[in-house]
């Protein structure tokens, strides 16, 4: 019982966050464009879908996902869980011995970043666009290992303590250079993947990491070194989506090189 | 009816495979690293089928309604010529879905909490409330801000690597004159703005605009309304602690 009023409250809270968007979309039809709206009905039913759909996701995900996730976090920051594990033997921990924060961070934001909606909207629609040409799974499976490899290095920042800028500077500057070298094609996909990464899903889980990590290690404030941890996931699936369009054009030189030697196999279609 | 089924069906395998990572993750964590039994088991079967359920009509939903009504708009736009209904829609598309963000109200309180900490503003409910909306506004016109400077840029023709570099150049610069304190919450607002719906609409209004204006690639022109979103909130959350602090 107490589910289905969750369910109930979850779906209308999901209705009060997207019925002034679609109030906004019919109105700027309706005022601006005149004219009827083509498939009215069929776009009707699909925001029906959209409202019930995010309004269970979510409440699922507050019964399952982010009170485990909050909870591991917790216990993998926890002074006497890191004692236990530790690397080096003796004296305060040192960097190392966080080495399942560091494996937790990568593993969650791989996950999450895979489940994330907006991700997927991104992907069928650069798929549809590319027609085919970049696949749905290869693109996210890309930002979730840029998402990965970005959280993991954000946890070694709280840590370590260094300042954040200077990761997200080094950061741009590979952006630079992997801009200049990578496909045309790929460049405004990648940048815009840095910030679809970050949204239902993943936020709340990385979130309550860095509090806990910033908790945990001695001489850092979860004030100050708790945030950061979303830029990090944000710049780091740019890097890896880029890395994939490089890859993909690599892959098809060595391709090519082989169909020369031998002209007999039948050429793939192997751009991205 | 049956067609729908058939590609409801579909989505809810694409969403069963999309969750497996995350129950694999929990588990062997959950079995090998922590150790602890975990209470409430029913509970999270049921969360569980509720999160496949939720994803699955989302994905759904997503194909039906929200995809061909901000492609349906681009190109009405595109076609009736107006720039400036197209720069109105952009607008209010990007600050009206941000000031309801969810996701933003929370990092906004948190904000709250580390202005007083830093001794920037009083440690009343006043200042803490006035500052948190102060900040969600200005996000949510950065958001507006940024979408009208992605529209330009694909009406326009304008390198997008140029001014997104341009652009972290500038947040780079802000940093230094920055308060400590708001650096972390300035980086982390640029994640936090792009939702779920407003993602899907925006991706949307950019390919059909691209696709419906001669000489654009939907594929290098269309995209790049997100990182111009992600960019501007880091900058304009920056330049407001600095000018707070300033005053």
């Amino acid at each position: 019982m107490d589910l289905i009023l969750d369910a109930l409250k979850f779906v209308g809270n999901s209705a009060i966050d997207v019925l002034p968007i679609a109030v906004f979309l019919f109105a700027f039809q309706i005022l601006v464009i005149g004219g009827r709206m083509p498939n009215i009905r069929q776009i009707l039913v699909g925001f029906g879908f959209v409202i019930v759909g995010l309004g269970l996701f979510l409440e699922g995900l507050e019964h399952t996902l982010f009170p485990l996730g909050r909870l591991m976090a917790q216990q993998l920051t926890n002074p006497e869980f890191l004692e236990s594990t530790r690397l080096s033997v003796t004296g305060v921990l040192v960097w190392r011995d966080y080495y399942w924060v560091y494996l937790f961070a990568a593993a969650v934001a791989f996950s999450t970043t895979l489940a994330e909606p907006a991700l997927m909207a991104v992907s069928i629609k650069a798929n549809a666009v590319s027609g085919g040409a970049i696949g749905v799974w290869g693109l996210r499976v890309a930002v979730a290992i840029g998402a990965a490899v970005g959280v993991s290095l954000g946890c070694f920042r709280i840590i370590s303590g260094l300042p954040l800028q200077h990761f997200i500077a080094a950061g741009y500057l590979v952006v630079i250079a992997q801009t200049a070298l990578a496909p045309k094609i790929i460049v405004p996909l990648a940048y815009d993947s840095g910030g679809v990464t970050t949204s239902t899903v993943t936020v709340p889980l990385i979130t309550a990491l860095g509090l806990g990590l910033a908790e945990a290690v001695p001489g850092r404030s979860p004030l100050l070194d708790g945030f950061g941890l979303v830029a990090f996931a944000a710049l780091f699936p740019i890097i890896s989506v880029l890395a994939y369009g490089q890859l993909a054009v690599l892959r098809q030189k060595v391709d090519l090189s082989a169909i020369e030697t031998d002209d007999l196999e039948e050429e793939e279609d192997h751009a991205f | 009816m049956k067609n729908s089924l058939i590609a409801l069906s579909r989505d809810a395998l694409g969403s069963l495979r999309d969750l497996t990572p995350i129950v694999l993750v929990i588990g062997v964590f959950q079995i090998w690293v922590i150790k602890q039994p975990v209470s409430g088991f029913v509970s999270l079967i049921f969360g569980a089928l509720l999160v496949l359920a939720g994803l699955t009509f989302f994905i759904f939903g997503l194909r039906l309604a929200l995809f061909p009504i901000g492609e349906n708009l681009a190109h009405s736009l595109a076609k009736k010529g107006s720039a400036f209904w197209l720069f109105a829609f952009a607008f209010v598309l990007g600050f009206g879905t941000t000031i309801a963000e969810p996701a933003l109200l929370a990092v906004a309180a948190e904000a709250a909490a580390v202005a007083v900490d830093a001794g920037a503003i009083a440690a009343t409910d006043e200042a803490k409330a006035n500052y948190a909306l102060g900040l969600r506004l200005v996000v949510a016109l950065s958001v507006g801000v940024a979408l009208l400077i992605g529209v330009s840029r694909i009406l326009a023709n304008w390198s997008l690597p140029v001014m997104i570099i341009g652009g972290y150049i500038l947040v780079v610069l802000a940093t230094t004159i920055a308060p400590s304190e708001i650096v972390g919450v300035a980086y982390d607002s640029g994640g936090v703005t792009t939702s779920t719906v407003t993602v899907p609409l925006v991706t949307a209004l950019g390919v059909g605009l691209a696709s419906s204006l001669k000489g654009r690639n939907a594929m290098t022109d269309g995209f790049g309304l997100i990182a111009f979103a992600s960019l501007t909130p880091i900058l304009f959350v920056l330049l407001y602690g600095t000018i707070l602090e300033w005053i």
